[in-house]
């Protein structure tokens, strides 16, 4: 096995996932040529020297379908060998795309690559993808499919969680994420978006509500109990009979953000940076995927810690800093209960809940965001993660060099 | 042709009249289906014929299938002879749409399941105006699913939200509201249906379907491309598993029926919908529901366990003694029934008190417009309430609702008999004192009788008939007509503590109880109760019906010389014993298991968890099912064993109309044989080593198991 380095990576600022949000008139493969172009002109790149480039996307339909990866290579004028993929572990997508440029790497049958995920909220809307596992009758009666929210809920139910609890949670990505750009730490990483006339529209994370107090979160109602009420209050119950009645903590407060962007990362061997006069800036020490149960498809990350800390012959203490999307708050507090890590080394820079989650593009911005942060505080490892649809589970460790 | 009869006009327009020779509904039957082939083959072949009517010489045009052939289904077919018996039936529809030339639909009365598919696969459908001829396809309701190309042609003819809210409803359909919906074309009135019929054919309509039309198409052809028919499913499959759980697999079938076939071309679709019919009619699940709650429900009301002998009677005049709740219910049933009542109670205001109640129903009625203000003043005008027994002279019968006491009931009996006719019967309404015991107080045995309605009398459709020692046949023959005439279902069983429907519907608030005993977390009984179909958790019932009762039940019980150790129980009564000592005895007491927030709603009572301590290894929710179900099943076999049950058709009717046994298994002796007799017996060995003897088979139900001897005969292939 070779070792598998990170030379850069980049991201767009999120905005707003909706038809109000400043990137909503930018096509996802554009975020995607922004970035290419970002990160070949930054680092003076001979696109030649790359292999592939992987794009997760977590709803790789219609205009992020047919393989975008590679309308994005020749869009941005990259060499013409270099090869596209698409790739689809639902929210774990960005992450799992940069896993895959490793694997290629790591076993000698690709020097380079680019691995990322993009994710245009605003524009191929949630539920486009759709899926057997949803909408097939037979296979979502058989499955117990239930909406994440729903699965959010159940995790606060069976952990006790109450609504202030996660709405601290809410309260502090907030504070972090505000602390964060006020700082300047994400401005290294961040490329603003440009329009049709080359004039830039976006160049900040403008989801985030700084002001955000307890109080405000407060008044938000609870998110979910619509779909508990549709009959999915039962099928929670069919799976955790141990449940009285489902406890609906959930807002948009205390949930991700629905919004647009990208995040990419260089990745390659040894040689592949000598030749291109590169510095690597971390190692990938290990990543695992894991599946784990379906309805609730939000506990994955803590078996998948384990797992990738099994590969990478590491305990948990061995890691500096976590970084696990914050689909939900629950989820951030269920893995860091069950794993027992601290919240001072978990999401420092903020999460999700304040900065809002792309879907497959989140998995590469963190992976950068951890990267940047170890960097900032000179620490060596971390392990980013994400939970993902039906279940699944994908992490990542990487340390400096 | 002995089902229809084809008339050819001289005008080219043949009538295919629906004519059942057998019965008085028209039916699908393998004869009719051959017959209407027949025709068929006739009408494409004559070039005179232009195009056809098919109507009814009944009063309905057409209801379903034959459900004894349904039941006969499980056990008798593999799935592919299913698949091929339910295209046979399609094929025929099939053909009628395809012949080229226009069949109108003179719909002169209700069109039900195979009827309306019938109509259905018709290029027009005129039906008369009268709320009386309703139309729908009730098959979920059996556990199927209309087999003959209904999913398919409802889905394209009014789009599959539409077709899949009544098919999963089951629900039927006044004409108003079949012409909203688009499933029929026209509501004429009853003289002009075949005027309009014959109209329609000579206004030179088309002879092809949409679907048989190039370029047919509808969004939901493309299946969960289109991001709303997949979130549809998405929130429909919830809305199933929220209604019903996981225990029936028609709606499923339905909605892949429906998902399914409206992506693939017609000829395709209806093969695919009919290998999903073949799927449920093999499924037992469907053979329960309709073997219990059709074929045997239908055989009880008419008399199946009627002594044939005794002349046909009835009821013009019964007396009500005692106007609490099981009073009040049955003055009312009995006044919609036309009878009088004279409802009885200590004084007139308390048996006023009764009379209020069907008051308050039928003002809710009228409000409701199901019944007229003038005969829901009738209907009231025939009880008279009042604190005189001399009030009962003339009576053909009366039933005693007082309060469950030997003594009081004895009392109430002699002065009850003293003005009564010397034919006329005494029936008492207790739910489980023994009716030897109780007709002891009376001058003529033989003419009690123990007629057990269920609360809320005028919603629960079962009366549970117990004969005592010396109840004669034309005691029973006069009771069962008088139920007949309440248009309820009767099961009939002999005396023994408890009876039948008591005894073991115990079984289930005692095995939640012995569970919270166990230390199985309260919510994981109350959810498993619900997961195996009942319709409330025993924990959440005990609230209800307060746990003092289930205490003076066995207290009783264990004083009774003849019934000791046999209504008694072995696990449960200290849950109840501390939970009245804590003055949490029911939801009345200000909560039980439950609390009962002011706000609404409830949820479990916290302080469970320090009481009955939660065992550290949880058992899985199969497990507690099974407890449920296999205890009370047992129970009954036991109780067919004792002779107080005397037919399974009894015990399953009374477990699932008495206390909501899950319909899906058709009753607990239905259930065993669902499980299979042998299974059951070897897994309730299992359950009594772990739980205790009350699961334990006796030696008479192994027997029958090695024998490989169920309830119900194996079905005979036709």
């Amino acid at each position: 096995m070779q070792d598998v380095f990170i030379y850069d990576h980049v991201r767009t600022p999120r905005g707003r996932g909706r038809p109000d949000g400043s990137l909503h008139e930018i096509p996802a493969i554009e975020l995607v040529t922004q970035l290419l172009e970002a990160v070949r002109d930054r680092n003076s790149l001979d696109t030649a020297l790359l292999d592939d480039v992987v794009i997760g996307c977590a709803q790789p339909v219609g205009e992020q379908g047919g393989v975008l990866a590679r309308g994005a290579v020749l869009n941005a004028n990259y060499a013409e060998s270099v090869a596209g993929q698409q790739l689809h572990r639902f929210c774990a997508s960005g992450l799992e795309a940069v896993n895959n440029v490793a694997a290629q790497v790591a076993t000698g049958m690709a020097s380079a690559g680019i691995g990322g995920g993009v994710e245009s909220m605003s524009r191929v809307v949630m539920g486009y993808d759709s899926g057997a596992w949803v909408a097939d009758p037979a296979v979502a009666l058989h499955n117990h499919y239930a909406p994440q929210g729903i699965g959010a809920d159940i995790i606060a139910t069976l952990e006790g969680y109450s609504r202030e609890d996660v709405d601290a949670y809410a309260v502090e990505s907030q504070r972090r994420a505000a602390a964060s750009w006020d700082a300047g730490h994400f401005a290294r990483s961040i490329v603003p978006v440009k329009d049709v006339i080359g004039e830039v529209i976006l160049d900040h994370d403008e989801y985030r509500r700084p002001q955000t107090t307890l109080e405000s979160l407060g008044s938000l109602k609870p998110a979910f109990t619509g779909f508990a009420e549709m009959g999915f209050a039962r099928v929670a119950k069919e799976r955790y009979p141990q449940i009285d009645e489902l406890v609906h903590v959930h807002t948009g407060g205390n949930s991700s953000g629905i919004v647009d962007g990208s995040g990419i990362v260089l990745l390659g061997n040894a040689e592949f940076g000598k030749a291109a006069g590169l510095k690597p800036r971390a190692r990938i020490r290990a990543w695992a995927s894991i599946g784990s149960e379906p309805t609730i498809m939000l506990t994955a990350p803590v078996d998948v810690a384990r797992k990738a800390l099994k590969n990478a012959g590491m305990s948990k203490d061995d890691i500096d800093l976590y970084e696990l999307n914050e689909a939900f708050a629950s989820v951030v507090m269920r893995f860091m209960d069950h794993l027992e890590v601290d919240h001072g080394k978990t999401n420092v820079a903020g999460g999700a809940i304040a900065l809002g989650h792309p879907l497959g593009a989140t998995g590469a911005m963190i992976l950068g965001t951890v990267l940047d942060e170890l960097e900032r505080r000179d620490l060596n490892t971390a392990m980013t993660l994400l939970c993902a649809g039906n279940g699944l589970g994908t992490a990542t460790i990487i340390e400096r060099v | 042709m002995r089902h229809i009869k084809l008339d050819k006009g001289a005008n080219g327009v043949a009538t295919i009249t629906l004519d059942n020779a057998d019965e008085s509904m028209n039916v699908v039957s393998a004869e009719w289906l051959e017959e209407m082939n027949a025709a068929i083959a006739d009408l494409r072949e004559d070039a005179a014929v232009t195009g056809a009517i098919i109507t009814s010489g009944k009063p309905a045009f057409m209801a379903g299938a034959d459900l004894k052939l349904m039941v006969e289904g499980y056990g008798t077919l593999t799935p592919h002879e299913a698949y091929e018996f339910s295209q046979k039936a399609t094929a025929m529809h099939r053909a009628l749409e395809t012949m080229g030339k226009p069949v109108v639909c003179a719909m002169n009365g209700l069109a039900l399941g195979g009827g309306f598919e019938l109509a259905l696969a018709c290029h027009h459908r005129v039906i008369v105006d009268d709320p009386r001829a309703v139309v729908g396809l009730p098959e979920v309701n059996l556990g199927l699913l209309p087999g003959s190309g209904g999913t398919q042609r409802l889905a394209r003819m009014i789009g599959s939200k539409k077709a899949l809210d009544l098919l999963l409803s089951g629900r039927s359909v006044g004409p108003a509201e079949a012409l909203e919906l688009g499933i029929v074309d026209q509501v004429v009135p009853a003289g002009q249906l075949l005027a309009k019929a014959h109209e329609w054919l000579a206004s030179g309509p088309s002879a092809a379907r949409a679907w048989d039309e190039k370029g047919f198409f509808m969004p939901e052809m493309r299946g969960m491309i289109v991001p709303e028919v997949s979130m549809g499913y998405s929130v429909g499959v919830a809305k199933v598993a929220g209604k019903s759980g996981y225990n029936y697999p028609a709606p499923g079938a339905i909605m892949s029926c429906v998902f399914e076939g409206l992506q693939l071309p017609f000829d395709k679709a209806l093969s695919v919908e009919s290998k999903y019919f073949a799927k449920l009619l093999t499924d037992p699940v469907a053979r329960n529901i309709i073997r219990t709650t059709f074929i045997s429900k239908q055989a009880a009301e008419k008399g199946a366990r009627r002594p044939a002998d005794v002349p046909k009677s009835q009821v013009a005049k019964v007396g009500v003694l005692g106007a609490g709740m099981m009073g009040a219910g049955i003055a009312l049933v009995s006044a919609k029934a036309g009878v009088e009542v004279i409802l009885i109670d200590r004084d007139t205001a308390t048996a006023e008190k009764g009379k209020a109640y069907s008051e308050k129903v039928f003002g809710k009625q009228v409000a409701k417009g199901q019944m007229t203000q003038d005969k829901a003043d009738a209907t009231l005008a025939l009880i008279t309430p009042t604190d005189d027994f001399a009030k009962l002279e003339g009576c053909d019968l009366v039933v005693e609702a007082v309060f469950e006491d030997m003594n009081i009931k004895a009392e109430t009996t002699k002065k009850a008999e003293a003005v009564l006719p010397s034919g006329a019967i005494f029936a008492t309404n207790t739910s489980s004192l023994p009716i030897t015991e109780l007709a002891r107080a009376s001058a003529r045995p033989e003419q009690f009788i123990g007629l057990h309605f269920f609360s809320p009398v005028d919603r629960m459709g079962l009366v549970e008939v117990i004969k005592g020692k010396q109840t004669s046949d034309e005691t029973l023959a006069k009771s069962l007509d008088f139920i007949g005439q309440l248009r309820k279902t009767p099961i009939v069983v002999n005396d023994s503590r408890g009876f039948y429907t008591s005894r073991v519907f115990r079984m289930f608030i005692f095995e939640g109880a012995a569970m919270l005993e166990d230390g199985v977390e309260p919510a994981r009984i109350e959810n498993a109760a619900k997961a195996a179909g009942f319709p409330i958790g025993p924990l959440a019932l005990l609230d209800e019906v307060t746990m003092e009762l289930p205490v003076k039940i066995v207290e009783e019980a264990a004083n009774d010389a003849s019934t000791v150790n046999k209504y008694t129980i072995e696990r449960g009564m200290p849950v109840f014993a501390r939970m009245i000592e804590l003055g949490r005895g029911s939801r009345k007491a200000g909560g039980g298991f439950y609390d009962y927030p002011a706000g609404g709603g409830k949820h479990l009572w916290e302080g469970l968890a320090k009481e009955f301590p939660p065992a550290a290894v949880q058992p899985d929710q199969e497990e507690l099912k099974k407890r449920f179900l296999y205890s009370q099943a047992n129970e009954t076999a036991q109780t067919l064993e004792e002779g107080v049950l005397e037919t399974a058709e009894d015990a399953d009717l009374g477990a699932i109309y008495g206390w909501g046994f899950p319909v899906w298994t058709g009753g607990t002796l239905s259930y065993i044989d669902t499980v299979g007799i042998e299974e059951f017996v070897r897994e309730a060995d299992r359950l009594a080593q772990a739980y205790g003897p009350r699961f334990a088979p006796s030696a008479w139900l192994r027997e029958r198991a090695a024998r490989g001897e169920g309830f119900y005969p194996e079905p005979v292939k036709a």
